[in-house]
């Protein structure tokens, strides 16, 4: 039993961080129906960025002020050069330019700063923590409590200020935001923004896990299937798919993964996603849509 | 080209009935031509293994996939995991069942790729875009970790790889790289005449109306699950074949990580570059992504003298892969195809333009 | 313009009701079609027209009635037995398969009569040719019947709006289909190509026989053209008839007649 809750909140705890890639997406995606397969490499350049800064010397917090800066700029150049030549496009059209865009990041990111592994310390002691009997690591927990942070204050912006109002009335119905002037090319550049950020975060939680590395830009794929599982477009969805997928992951591991040889975590997720899927096609927060012919 | 043998032109009223031309273009044979019949010869070994063996292979994976995605509307960035299933099927079945013709091993590699496609395809008739997306992408992950943590697969080797066991026809080692490259040619030249029957055919129309708007094709008759299902076996058909010369033709030996998703990516990149919905375009996307590296390798000795990073000259290369590909869906979402048949289209003008 | 029509009804429409989340989109609609008609379904918009076609031929599921087409019952059918029954159905919107050709578009209307294997239209074999042959021969004469030659190997997006049209009806068409449901055939049109539509419609009905169930809004080519009008509003029925019963009908005229004059 002891076993079985420890692998259970490892899982969950783990699967926020699944969530704060996820909450990336999904806010890409409301405002501009783009699935933005370069969330990863956002994620990874980020990262880097703020790495190479503390190496030069550069305090935590003014480096994680001019990381953010540099992914702002990266938004803006990103939505005059990408997004506004292919609007109406299809949305595979979109996707697939993401899928370029990511080549584009992760090549400059790796020729700007190098390939091999760095270590990011972000002063968090990774001590095991013990309630009871139970087993659970501080540096989960501190990630978790940053995640449910970020979730907090992203909350706030889109309810609370008048870009989110915004955001929300483009998510709604572009085109009736755009007939009551809502300019849609700046909220492009926020989202973005935004997301790139939240994308900074999460790269930050990753890279002190595993080094920042070329790897962090993969943790796209581990953020599809719980894209599927909370639907495209739900933050909400996005937080409870990323902790199921971080839970059944983890079980699965532990109590399937001996059965049929291990390692099963690079596709379980999908499997999951796929039952998910047959059961409610369009995930299980997001809208269905009625066809229209 | 005669107006009447093109009737692309709306002037032409009252073409006749003609069907699809039984007759081979005279460009086309003279390439046939050489391809068969001057190039084994002339071509060094280092172009045959290094440049026409892979790009003819990549062609037919580019073949395979199109015809899921650019004529059904299926987009999978799975491709590599049919591969491999193609590439492992043929190795066993070379490896295990004694005396079995190469041919017939191809063919069956391809054919247990395409009933692994089939299946990968069911959730199609629920799952559409992005969702079924992920369900290929699920594909890839499963089936490369399947090739890695059995075995059996790869014969109990240490290693973990494939290599094939014989390469031969009728008592003749095709084990040369002339050898090679005519196997490779052969099955290329087979299957693209197959997938241009049947782009021209009823089946053909049925996919790429499904493309075009699948409600309206069940309204019609069309079934339609039915036949994005065909679709996934025959491009996993054709992805499979292309896995296994891409292993034993090309690579000579190969493992589950010769079919990552990065090899997906590429094939994806093929017919994006090439164009979507086109036979031609994989073949003039598959000779761009196979050359581009060549060429750009080339100029980084020739500007930096040697001295370039082989990391960097990667990163340069990805950086420029990812612009192409958005330039591409911005100015030419056909492809690379279209922009030659535009050219083409000027040239036959061109001398009454003046 | 009415050939004498039969008294037998081709299509029954039985107490059918439809709502979507909670509104009503069709209550309680009973109405018949008898074979060899022209049929218009009239209303503002929103009265359910396009709606009790999608029940129809399958795309949509009524919450309760029952249509009988021929002599078959069925309350939800799969549009693709609609097709295979001899249900042909055109859209408000066009759904064209827009990137192929208008060849092409017709032939896709065949696929419910193909007889011949994959195999032996992977590989050319003689029957997949011969059939082939048969319907390009086919789609030749709807492309003659429907003057649509000069534009045989343009893609359909490239098309003008009334000429997708008239690719539409033929893709239908070509299919042999006993019953036509035509949404808005002529819709966003000029004067001289709703006429040119019209006197295809009405060839189509003479020649083939084919029944035809139509929605349009110009009152001036329906009262021309059918012989039957029935009249929706807020998705009930409020008038039945031939076209000079229905105009001269008070509830016609207050729902719909009068609010357009």
């Amino acid at each position: 039993m002891t076993f079985f809750l420890e692998t259970l909140i490892g899982g969950l705890l783990a699967g926020t961080l699944y969530s704060l890639v996820a909450i990336g997406f999904v806010l890409i995606y409301k405002a501009s129906g783009v699935f933005n397969f370069a969330q990863g490499a956002m994620l990874l350049f980020a990262a880097l960025t703020f790495v190479s800064l503390q190496e030069q010397g550069v305090p935590f917090v003014l480096a994680l002020l001019l990381t953010s800066v540099v992914m702002a700029i990266g938004a803006l150049i990103i939505e005059r050069a990408v997004l506004r030549p292919l609007v109406n496009r299809s949305q595979i059209t979109l996707f697939m330019a993401t899928l370029g865009l990511s080549f584009i990041i992760e090549g400059l990111a790796q020729g700007l700063m190098g390939a091999q592994v760095r270590a990011l310390d972000l002063g968090i002691d990774d001590v095991p923590l013990f309630f009871g009997e139970i087993m659970v690591s501080q540096f989960d927990l501190v990630a978790a409590a940053t995640a449910a942070l970020l979730v907090i204050v992203l909350a706030l912006l889109f309810n609370h200020t008048r870009i989110g109002v915004s955001l929300r009335a483009v998510a709604d119905d572009t085109r009736a935001a755009l007939s009551i002037g809502i300019n849609l090319n700046r909220i492009w550049q926020i989202v973005w923004a935004v997301a790139g950020v939240v994308g900074l975060v999460a790269g930050l939680l990753w890279g002190a896990r595993q080094g920042v590395q070329f790897s962090l830009s993969l943790v796209v794929l581990k953020a599809l299937p719980v894209l599927i599982i909370g639907g495209f477009t739900s933050i909400g969805g996005a937080i409870v798919g990323g902790l199921i997928v971080g839970a059944a992951e983890n079980l699965a591991e532990a109590y399937i993964g001996p059965l049929i040889g291990g390692g099963i975590t690079p596709w379980f997720a999908y499997f999951l996603a796929l039952i998910f899927l047959y059961i409610r096609p369009a995930g299980l927060f997001g809208e269905r849509t009625i066809e229209r012919v | 080209m005669t107006a009447t043998s093109h009737p692309l032109s709306a002037a032409v009223d009252n073409a006749p009935v003609e069907l699809v031309a039984r007759h081979l273009p005279w460009p086309l044979l003279v390439l046939l031509a050489t391809a068969f019949g001057v190039l084994p010869w002339l071509g060094n070994d280092y172009w045959l293994n290094a440049i026409l063996i892979p790009f003819l292979v990549l062609s037919l994976a580019g073949l395979g996939l199109n015809l899921l995605t650019g004529y059904t509307g299926q987009t999978s960035v799975g491709a590599a995991g049919f591969m491999a299933v193609g590439a492992f099927a043929t190795y066993s079945l070379l490896l295990r069942v004694p005396g079995l013709p190469l041919p017939l091993a191809l063919l069956g590699g391809g054919l247990i790729a395409a009933a692994v496609g089939f299946l990968f395809g069911i959730p199609s008739s629920r799952i559409k875009g992005f969702y079924l997306m992920v369900t290929t992408l699920a594909a890839q992950f499963f089936l490369e970790w399947v090739f890695t943590k059995f075995p059996w697969f790869y014969n109990y080797s240490s290693s973990g790889t494939i290599s094939a066991p014989r390469l031969e026809l009728f008592g003749y080692s095709l084990a040369s790289p002339v050898g090679r490259y005519l196997l490779v040619l052969s099955t290329v030249v087979l299957l693209t005449w197959v997938a241009v029957n049947l782009v021209r055919s009823q089946v053909g129309r049925n996919w790429m109306a499904i493309r075009d708007m699948d409600t309206a094709a069940a309204v019609i008759g069309i079934p339609v699950d039915r036949y994005k299902r065909l679709a996934f076996a025959v491009s996993s058909f054709y992805l499979g074949v292309a896995g296994a010369l891409w292993a034993f033709a090309y690579l000579g030996t190969a493992s589950a990580g010769s079919f990552d998703i990065n090899r997906s990516f590429q094939i994806l990149f093929i017919i994006i570059i090439g164009g979507m919905g086109s036979i031609a375009g994989n073949f003039v996307g598959a000779a761009f992504i196979s050359l581009l590296p060549i060429f750009l390798n080339q100029a980084g000795q020739w500007l930096f003298g040697g001295h370039v990073d082989a990391g960097q000259l990667q990163n340069l290369q990805k950086i420029i892969f990812g612009a192409l590909i958005i330039t591409f869906l911005i100015k030419e979402p056909e492809g690379l195809i279209r922009l030659l048949d535009n050219l083409r289209e000027r040239l036959r003008v061109w001398p009454l333009r003046f | 313009m009415s050939s004498v029509p039969s008294i037998e009804a081709i299509l029954e429409v039985r107490d059918i009701s439809l709502s979507f989340k909670g509104v009503k989109a069709i209550s309680g609609l009973s109405f018949d079609v008898r074979r060899g008609e022209i049929c218009a379904l009239i209303g503002p918009n929103g009265a359910g027209k396009s709606s009790l076609l999608n029940i129809l031929n399958g795309v949509y599921r009524p919450d309760s009635g029952e249509v009988v087409f021929e002599t078959e019952h069925f309350r939800r059918i799969h549009p693709l037995e609609a097709a295979r029954r001899g249900i042909g159905r055109t859209f408000q919107n066009n759904a064209l398969f827009k990137k192929m050709g208008v060849l092409d578009n017709l032939l896709t209307g065949l696929s419910r009569h193909m007889r011949s294997h994959f195999f032996e239209q992977a590989f050319g074999l003689p029957r997949a040719r011969r059939e082939a042959q048969q319907f390009r021969e086919q789609a030749e004469g709807i492309l003659e019947f429907l003057e649509l030659q000069p534009w045989r190997e343009v893609a359909v997006g490239n098309l003008a709006y009334g000429l997708q049209k008239r690719v539409e009806l033929g893709r239908a068409l070509i299919a042999g289909p006993r019953l036509l449901l035509l949404d808005e055939p002529m819709a966003g049109m000029n004067a001289e190509e709703k006429h040119e539509m019209s006197r295809f419609i009405a060839d189509v009905n003479r020649d083939l026989g084919t029944t035809v169930v139509l929605i349009e809004h110009d009152i001036g080519v329906v009262m021309g053209l059918s012989d039957h009008v029935v009249v929706l509003d807020y998705g009930r029925k409020v008038g039945d008839g031939t076209p000079a019963e229905v105009q001269v009908n008070p509830e016609v005229i207050a729902a719909y007649l009068g609010t357009r004059h």
